[in-house]
């Protein structure tokens, strides 16, 4: 898409130097100060009322959720507050292996995808070969496929790919994806846009370091690994993050490959709560466990997703 | 792709004086071949789950294929193109699907820029409200869509909230069931999921601006406002494309917040074209014609992100 | 240079089959043979339900040594696409279990087949819970599920309207007179609740019974080649109309709340419109508690009917065992206890004998009249998905106030123009 990478950094500086200072320079006024927190309190509000709203539905039984519907006591803790809704869902459901299974397809998903497109980007953007440019344009062509409308027949492609099956101690090949981990991993490794991100970032680091490494003799692996790489925190960052949220709330795909309760992953477990009388504060306290990891998560790596830039320790 | 001339040219000095013509051909030859190791697995995996589908896809296209059917699908050459032009549904589903993106691109980018300006004031408390802001975004689009179901009611809390704010004078609007003000809802309610994952692109952006940028403005009597146009909003070009990107494929893959909250309803006001292609290929088992739908859909994202390449190329 | 590429692609395959390795352990198949006999329930989550299938299953199995059958439960939202995929994939199991207006469909693209069962089997079976197709039993089921309308004594006392019974239910006119004198109460936010917050199969499930109770109907079942005439017609119309009508007077909600039971027992709505499963909250929640028919718009009170029923896959490699315990499977015995676990209708006469709210004189005799004497089941052809899918937004449009004419008009149409692609569905 956009190739400005070069003017990006015309004094070539290593970013981790140069933002450690960054717009720091204008503190703003105690008047300043007081009127930017008003506006993030109020703020605030905007963002976190309809979570506060599944917390504390989460505590209430059904008719008490319907019956607070439209007042202020459906932010409060307020009635008949409990934890059965809770006990409901861990009754109901196997949650811990649901969240064990989300949390493995989640994370080999995001591991593989930032070793497997960065290694792309690398050759796409710190590389000379011919048909660079072409083969870019056609992973960035790719971008705006939504995934819902592959699903058939990726789905139909899918159960026609062998599998290789340990039976003993001896291997076999079986037809068919379905019902497996790697169905719900492999499809969604290699990604266009993380290819893009990290194709961006890779080509704002100055290419001095890589002549640099070539004269000590490290090759192009070496230099990926060594050099590129421990330079690229916010870039693993952010693919990590944008990876990780559509596996960890991936729902049409697993409801069409899986079958065996052992294999489902969380979002599929909401399913559960919809019978024919839906039990909404089981679906509210369900909903707010599958939220916790995911905003954990966040908290640990929203340092390397914004700051790191100032702190990744850039030894070039 | 400006890199590629200016690399090469700051490249032979840094190889040893001696190097021969030969060594120096090896070195390119190396060059290409660990490019090959690099971006092959990933090109093994678009070409085996994106492309390979997408070429089903548009085989599928032009039959009659059902998803349950004991008839196989037969060559109806352009009868379900036909069909389709002629559906005022779908005709519906492309203007509320561009609807939808000409409103939403420019206002969550504006409103996530405002925010990261908001949040990246050197005041107390920043961590804080940067985690709050992105509650939304970790929280599954299937629970957010249920949450604001909930709260659009008719007797719900954006009305009792509204009415409360105006005095009364407001008379409640039933959000989703009025053709007039259920896809806007929906976009205001999608504004509010996404946002503040663009507040956080644009932070980094906003780090990567060096201080002595800022100082050296200031230093020529700059204004506030005078220093976001000439040196913060330069510095941010690149960050801009990013986002306008991210935000145009979510647009344009607009589907759960429909199924989950008005199934393309009221009166064909929020159906989109992902919705129709799930809606036509599972519910209604049509895949020849949802095939189409899709090939149709691929056509027109090609166009705009070529237009929008092109735009973006203009203003660099 | 080429040779290199093909060199490297090859590697990186065989990388992907090691993964694929790695994942594939807990890998089941569709049918494992030697005597076991796999089973998928839309139970998932639903204790009551899964417990009976549970006890049913060991029972069995404990019955005899040549078989022993696995249950695999799904969330009931998920199950009808996990059977597709499977079907498409050729990984079904034995016995499924179906959502009654499916059968029909499943049949003729040949996923099940006829069960192959005694015909005295079924006597004294609820005709909606057996799936005949083409005068074959395709599945039969344990229980049914009734519509009723639910309201409180005091409210119609107050409101001065007679309480309708099976025998006599309200006319169009006076129920018309009853959401009037409701209303007049200034007592609920709205005289009603149809539940017009729900969607899916809820939709004809709940709405084509009242547009059957007008004269009209989904298709023409004659042969069910044609819904021109039915779904269209003047009847539809009147129906179309009489429904809208409720939303434009302010007695019904365009869109009720997310829950309709919750809303009527939080005093919300007048009368509430549902199936029997809201019968324990409501009672409940309320002493004076009134089950009433739905009401007769002419051609009588109508409510829906077939709920889940088991059926035999062809893609079965036990068949005779998958029979043994299908034929296992239909004692009163077990009839009684998914009545008694779910509170629904059982299924035949004999076991509402035996459960004491269904037997004669019980608190939910009238569940089990309404079942006998107004249950219309969805039409039986295997156009019935996209029937269904065509009538959900038909209806959602008129409620939302779309000219109900060319809305009906253009649902026939595209109702024609699949059974005429797919060959009339024939079998």
């Amino acid at each position: 898409m956009v190739t400005t990478e070069a003017t990006v950094l015309p004094d070539l500086e290593p970013p981790a130097s140069r933002a450690n200072r960054t717009s720091g320079a204008n503190r703003p006024g105690r008047r300043s100060r007081v009127l930017i927190t008003v506006a993030r309190i109020a703020i605030v509000g905007f963002f976190a009322l309809p979570i506060v709203f599944m917390l504390v539905s989460s505590l209430k039984p059904d008719l008490q959720i319907f019956a607070d519907l439209g007042s202020w006591r459906a932010f409060a803790p307020v009635g008949e507050v409990s934890l059965d809704n809770y006990a409901g869902v861990f009754d109901r459901v196997p949650f811990w292996q649901f969240l064990a299974n989300s949390v493995v397809i989640s994370g080999v998903t995001v591991v593989l995808g930032i070793l497997i497109n960065s290694m792309a980007a690398f050759a796409l953007a710190r590389l000379r070969w011919r048909g660079r440019g072409f083969v870019l344009t056609l992973i960035l062509a790719t971008l705006i496929v939504p995934f819902e409308t592959l699903a058939l027949p990726l789905l139909w492609w899918v159960n026609k790919l062998p599998s290789l099956e340990a039976n003993g101690f001896s291997l076999e090949f079986s037809q068919g994806w379905l019902n497996t981990y790697h169905v719900q991993i492999i499809p969604f490794i290699a990604n266009a846009f993380s290819v893009y991100l990290f194709y961006q970032y890779f080509s704002s680091i100055p290419r001095e370091l890589d002549e640099a490494a070539r004269v000590d003799g490290a090759g192009w692996f070496a230099i990926y690994a060594r050099v590129v790489m421990p330079l690229s925190g916010p870039a693993i960052a952010t693919v990590a993050i944008l990876t990780f949220l559509p596996a960890w709330n991936s729902y049409l795909w697993p409801l069409m490959v899986i079958q065996s309760e052992e294999l489902r992953p969380v979002m599929i477990g909401l399913q559960y709560f919809f019978q024919l009388n839906v039990s909404w504060g089981q679906v509210m306290a369900y909903s707010s466990l599958i939220t916790v990891p995911v905003v954990a998560l966040f908290i640990a790596f929203q340092k390397s997703f914004i700051n790191s830039i100032a702190s990744s320790g850039v030894k070039g | 792709m400006t890199t590629h001339t200016v690399a090469p040219a700051q490249a032979e000095p840094a190889h040893p004086t001696s190097t021969s013509t030969r060594g120096r051909r090896r070195a390119l030859k190396g060059e290409r071949s660990a490019a090959a190791w690099m971006i092959s697995p990933a090109l093994v995996l678009f070409a085996l789950f994106l492309l390979i589908p997408i070429a089903l896809a548009f085989g599928l296209a032009f039959t009659d294929t059902r998803l349950i059917s004991p008839r196989p699908g037969q060559f109806v050459g352009l009868e379900n193109f036909a069909y389709l032009f002629s559906d005022p549904v779908f005709w519906a589903s492309v203007r509320n699907t561009f609807l939808f993106a000409v409103v939403v691109v420019p206002v969550q980018a504006g409103s996530a820029l405002l925010l990261a300006l908001l949040v990246n004031a050197k005041v107390r408390g920043t961590t804080f409200f940067r985690t709050v802001y992105f509650l939304p975004v970790v929280t599954s689009m299937v629970v957010v869509s249920l949450l604001w179901r909930f709260m659009y009611q008719k007797d719900g809390l954006i009305n009792q909230a509204l009415s409360g704010l105006t005095g009364g004078l407001y008379s409640p609007i039933d959000w989703l069931n009025d053709p007039v003000w259920a896809l806007p809802a929906i976009m205001f309610m999608s504004i509010w999921q996404g946002v503040a994952f663009h507040m956080v692109i644009w932070l980094a952006g906003l780090q990567t601006i060096p201080a002595e940028r800022y100082e050296a403005s200031e230093i020529d009597g700059a204004n506030r406002l005078q220093q976001f146009r000439f040196v913060t909003w330069p510095g941010l070009r690149q960050t801009a494309t990013l986002i306008l990107v991210t935000i145009t494929i979510a647009s344009f893959s607009l589907f759960t917040q429909i199924a989950v909250m008005t199934q393309g309803g009221p009166l064909d006001s929020t159906t989109t074209v992902v919705y129709q292609a799930v809606r036509t290929g599972y519910q209604q088992l049509q895949t020849g014609l949802a095939s189409a739908i899709s090939l149709v859909f691929f056509v027109l994202v090609l166009i705009v992100s070529g237009i929008q390449r092109y735009l973006t190329r203009e203003r660099s | 240079m080429s040779r290199k590429i093909g060199r490297i692609v090859a590697a990186s395959l065989a990388t992907l089959a090691v993964a694929a390795t790695a994942g594939c352990t807990s890998a089941g198949s569709g049918d494992s043979g030697g005597g076991t006999i796999e089973l998928w329930t839309h139970a998932g989550g639903n204790e009551a339900e899964l417990g009976v299938i549970t006890s049913m299953v060991d029972d069995f199995n404990a019955s005899q040594d040549d078989y022993t059958v696995e249950i695999t439960d799904f969330p009931q939202d998920a199950y009808n696409d996990a059977v597709v995929a499977a079907a498409t994939s050729d990984n079904l199991p034995c016995i499924v279990d179906i959502d009654g207006p499916n059968v029909a469909n499943w049949a003729w693209a040949g996923y099940i087949q006829p069960l192959g069962l005694p015909e005295e089997t079924y006597d004294g079976q609820l005709a909606g819970t057996l799936g005949v197709v083409d005068d074959e039993v395709y599945a039969y089921g344990f229980f049914d599920v009734a519509l009723a309308m639910f309201s409180r004594e005091s409210t119609l006392a107050d409101a001065g309207v007679r309480v309708p019974t099976v025998d006599e239910p309200w006319t169009g006119e006076e129920f018309a007179d009853a959401l009037a004198k409701i209303d007049g109460l200034n007592r609920f936010d709205y005289a009603v609740d149809f539940g017009t917050g729900g969607g899916g199969e809820w939709i004809p499930y709940a709405y084509s019974p009242l547009l059957q109770s007008f004269g009209g109907d989904l298709i023409d079942r004659s042969d069910f080649q044609t819904a021109d005439g039915v779904l269209n017609g003047p009847e539809a119309l009147a129906w179309a109309e009489w429904f809208r009508g409720l939303v434009d007077s302010g007695y019904m909600a365009q869109a009720s709340g997310e829950d309709a039971t919750a809303d009527f027992v939080n005093g919300t709505s007048g009368i509430l419109y549902t199936g029997n499963w809201a019968d324990t909250t409501v009672r409940e929640a309320f002493d004076d508690a009134v089950v009433l028919p739905p009401p007769d718009f002419g051609d009588g009170p109508k409510i829906g009917a077939g709920s889940w029923q088991w059926g035999l896959t062809t893609g079965c490699d036990d068949v005779d065992g998958a029979r043994a315990y299908l034929e296992f499977a239909h004692d009163t015995k077990y009839f009684v206890q998914y009545g008694e676990a779910t509170g629904l209708i059982p299924a035949t006469l004999d076991a509402a004998a035996e459960i004491p709210a269904y037997a004669e004189g019980g608190d939910n005799r009238i569940y089990l009249e309404l079942a006998d004497q107004f249950a219309v089941v969805r039409p039986e052809t295997a156009a019935y998905p996209y029937i269904s899918s065509v009538f959900q937004k038909a209806t959602q449009d008129i409620l939302s106030g779309g000219d109900a004419k060319s809305i009906l008009d253009k649902a026939v149409s595209d109702i024609d123009r699949d059974i005429q692609q797919n060959g009339g569905y024939e079998f």
